[in-house]
């Protein structure tokens, strides 16, 4: 007995000394192996891109693939991730932020009333599949996603719905009309004025597609997408790899940069890092937290951070007990240690959340001071709200990782010590992550985590959709905490009605300070999810809204 | 011999009907509406509504079931409600993937475990014995994607020598014929494209071919000792034939039965239970693509993909069962 443990302690001491040995020979050869690869890689890049002096192939990791690539059809972010890159829309947003800027259309001006916009169309731009873009394409298009009588509304054109107010013969639909002025000019009749009208132009379900290639490829244009962007679509193999190629004619004067945009689905976040380290590809999102350091001191790599357009926040049921109390809400609101969350599971990319909204939107609330976190105040404002002993809740937490909430189980487990400190005794409570949209939807809960990410860079996408009292109904209500305020609601809808900028941005401010006063929620995080790259990628700045074009990208030496 | 193989192909259609119920049923009692899953956040009151009613989710259960078989019945496989897309169009690549990496993984499994097996009933009781029994025993408890890391780790990584994930490299972007990438390359005589291919298979390979090795060798191993003691075997050496031979072909082909029905077994739990392995190595495979369907309450994936897979399970074991024949003279189906 003792004699064949001893031959088996003595293989195990001479298999990992053997392994040792391996790992300094390893060392002493990867630099060499990689330059040789780096080396090659160049040199391929030199061949293929030759005329143009920049070029090469860009592979971008990512967890998921698309689900179909006519952006109007979808709502989920890896699909529009790559159909921005295949489709323009009439205007576009600046750099990182949710500002717009001209794409397919240079110019634009807005009636008295607001109720008519008239939109000037580059000329000279052609499809992919060589047909001219104008404004008959442009009508097309809007046809197309409005009517549910149009010979090609095939399916399902979610983001028209929801960001134009349902489609013709709805009450709230608020386009009137998209009419033709001449070739290159096309007019937008509205019902009723819409705030955020120009920032819903600038997404990316609205790209302009080839009404050609629609009427070709009908119910299968999702498979083969083709509209006027800096890349072409070529090739999908299903839940592996998106092709797309440079688009040569594009408009944009020396773009894109780059031969070939290549999307590659690895669903595992650490096997993609490896896959990126070892150079199988160039760029990949979702970067796990605890991966950022290893990222930031490589030398080979860069990391990104993407601007935070979203919200995490912990939603308290107003309808039920003890969440009724603003005493308690706010108690709530002292009791929570954000940046102590966000150091520990969000690798410290993120800033504490303090208004609904992030801050990189127009309207943000800067001059509002957020709850300090303070155990003793919270218990005491417990105490006078009648809860000198606490209470039993149940805390709901979501079941899989969310851009904004990378970590929600141990999230939940933190927060409910938060509470423990102030008396509440709260129940983590989980369900998969459908059920626990429908039941929260519904109000099954008490408190409950959740967060959103927004569409169009608008303030209204935040405050109207998460807050508003239209919205706290179920069974799918935007508005968890069933938080309804009529002086808000009034605000939030004077805001819709405007055009100008500057004086929506001020009801917003306005509405920032109502919200902060009631507190339903714990606002707890805005994220900046991290993306992590090879240190030669140049110009590329990762956009608020998740989706990236690749128009200025390119590899240096 | 021809009508046994018609008469085990007959039995495949009450299972698969039975199959079917249970499937249909399993998927529709655990909660969750799929309009909801598809929508996400982001769904309106009537944008679901719409959703469900396209999608016939408002019909009662028995109604949808006869819909699902009576498309069964014409080979269509239906539509999966989330991407829109024909399954039975989309399946095929999936399935080659997965088959490809099952065959690779099983040929590691059962070069490696077979021979492993027979060495140590060979050498029973010796360091190679309890060596490659304790290997074998941690191979049975191995988290497949601890593993998997693991090797991307050290051979992606570090040693920079196999690629850690995909099934080829898409910067070279290699001709489809047929689905399976070692076939593809070889047809359009693509030589570097296939040395990439297989590079591709190795460390996913492995990592899927372990519990199954591991499992072969202990099978390999214990009816091998068992065939061993017979008295055929003490004949076979009283002749003065050489151990080897005693070993690898009158002993082997006795005791390869029961580990041919691990095979089997083992071929049909990879096809479906390859999900970690495709989700590591980011393998497009028919595991990953059910496993995505689960998430979305995507039915006509869940069902039809669950279908194929079963269909694809019995036929192994069909084959397996007439390999038993071939090996043993003694077995003879009528």
């Amino acid at each position: 007995m003792r004699k064949w443990l001893l031959v088996v302690l003595s293989v195990f001491l001479a298999m990992s000394m053997a392994l040792v040995g391996c790992g300094s020979t390893e060392e002493s050869s990867t630099p060499a192996e990689s330059g040789q690869q780096e080396g090659n890689s160049e040199t391929e890049t030199g061949s293929t891109g030759e005329n143009e002096g920049q070029g090469g192939t860009m592979v971008f990791g990512r967890g998921a693939d698309s689900k179909s690539l006519d952006p109007s059809q979808v709502t989920d972010g890896e699909s529009l991730a790559v159909t921005k890159n295949i489709f323009d829309t009439l205007l576009d947003y600046k750099g990182q932020t949710t500002q717009v800027e001209p794409a397919l259309a240079t110019e634009w001006e807005n009636s008295e009333d607001g109720l008519t916009w008239t939109f000037k169309l580059r000329e000279g731009v052609k499809f992919h599949d060589g047909t001219d873009f104008n404004a008959d394409a442009v009508v097309f298009n809007f046809e197309r996603w409005m009517d549910p009588e149009h010979p090609y509304h095939q399916g399902n054109f979610p983001y028209y719905g929801y960001m134009f107010g349902g489609y013709k013969g709805d009450e709230g639909h608020i386009i009137e009309e998209v009419k033709k002025v001449d070739d290159y000019t096309v007019e937008f009749k509205l019902k009723r004025p819409l705030g955020p009208f120009l920032n819903n132009l600038a997404m990316s379900p609205f790209g302009i597609a080839s009404p050609e290639a629609v009427k070709k490829y009908g119910d299968k244009f999702g498979e083969n997408p083709v509209g006027t962007g800096p890349f072409v679509f070529k090739d999908w193999k299903k839940n592996d790899t998106i092709t797309l190629e440079k688009n040569a004619d594009y408009w944009m004067e020396g773009a894109p940069k780059l031969d070939r945009l290549i999307f590659k689905v690895i669903p595992d976040n650490s096997a993609r890092l490896t896959a990126l380290q070892s150079g199988e590809i160039d760029l990949m999102i979702g970067l796990n937290p605890d991966d950022v350091e290893a990222v930031e001191s490589d030398s080979n790599l860069k990391l990104f951070k993407r601007p935070s357009m979203n919200v995490g926040y912990l939603a308290m049921n107003t309808e039920k007990e003890p969440f009724d109390n603003v005493q308690v809400r706010r108690a709530i609101n002292m009791a929570i240690n954000k940046q102590a969350l966000i150091d520990a599971f969000y690798g410290g990319l993120g800033v504490p959340a303090k208004n609904p909204m992030p801050p990189s939107l127009w309207g943000y609330n800067d001059s509002i001071e957020d709850y300090e976190y303070n155990p003793e105040k919270a218990k005491e404002l417990l105490a006078e709200a009648g809860y000198p002993n606490g209470f039993k809740t149940e805390l709901w937490a979501m079941p899989n990782p969310r851009p904004y909430m990378p970590q929600p189980q141990k999230i939940a487990a933190a927060v409910q010590a938060d509470l423990e400190k102030i008396g509440i005794d709260a129940e983590i409570i989980t369900h998969e992550w459908t059920p626990y949209l429908e039941k929260t939807g519904k109000g099954e809960h008490t408190m409950a985590f959740l967060g959103w990410t927004g569409d169009n860079g608008d303030p209204d996408n935040f405050l109207y959709v998460l807050l508003d009292k239209d919205n706290a109904k179920g069974p799918d209500a935007g508005n968890i905490a069933f938080y309804k305020s009529d002086e808000l609601h009034e605000l939030l809808i004077q805001a819709q009605q405007l055009s100008d900028q500057a004086e929506r941005a001020e009801l917003y401010m306005q509405a920032q300070e109502i919200i902060h006063e009631d507190a339903p929620w714990v606002p707890l995080v805005h994220s900046t999810p991290p993306l992590a790259g090879k240190a030669t990628i140049q110009d590329f700045a990762p956009h608020p809204t998740g989706s990236d074009k690749f128009t200025h990208v390119y590899f240096s030496e | 011999m021809w009508t046994y193989i018609a008469r085990r192909l007959l039995m495949l259609i009450p299972v698969l009907f039975g199959m079917s119920l249970i499937v249909f049923s399993i998927i529709r009692a655990i909660p969750g509406d799929p309009a909801r899953a598809i929508l996400g956040e982001k769904a309106s009151d009537e944008a679901l509504a719409q959703l469900r009613e396209e999608l016939g989710l408002n019909e009662p259960w028995y109604i949808q079931y006869f819909h699902f078989l009576g498309d069964l019945m014409r080979g269509d496989l239906g539509v999966s409600i989330r991407t829109g897309a024909e399954i039975a169009e989309e399946i095929g690549p999936f399935l080659a993937a997965t088959l490809e990496l099952t065959f690779v993984a099983m040929l590691i499994a059962i070069f490696v475990g077979v021979n492993a097996g027979i060495i140590a009933a060979w050498k029973q009781a010796t360091w190679f014995d309890y060596i490659s029994m304790l290997i074998a025993l941690i191979g049975v408890s191995m988290p497949v994607f601890w593993l998997g890391l693991m090797e991307q780790w050290v051979f992606a990584k570090e040693l920079q020598l196999l690629p850690s994930t995909g099934r080829y490299n898409v910067r070279e972007p290699i001709e489809v014929v047929t689905h399976f990438y070692v076939l593809d390359t070889i047809i359009t005589g693509n030589w570097s494209g296939l040395w990439d291919v297989v590079k591709h298979l190795i460390l996913p390979g492995i990592a899927l071919g372990t519990i199954p090795m591991a499992i072969i060798a202990r099978m390999t191993r214990s009816s091998m000792l068992e065939v061993m003691k017979q008295d055929y075997i003490r004949t076979a050496r009283a002749k003065g034939l050489n151990e080897f031979w005693v070993n690898y072909k009158h002993a082997l082909k006795n005791a390869f039965i029961p580990v041919l029905t691990v095979v089997g077994l083992q071929t049909g739990l990879l096809l479906g239970g390859a999900v970690l392995t495709e989700t590591i190595f980011g393998w497009p495979g028919i595991g990953r693509y059910i496993y995505d369907a689960i998430t979305y309450r995507d039915y006509p994936v869940i069902q039809s993909g669950i279908l194929v897979v079963a269909t694809i399970f019995v036929l192994i074991n069909l084959i397996v069962d007439l390999l038993y024949a071939a090996v043993d003279p003694r077995i003879n189906y009528k």
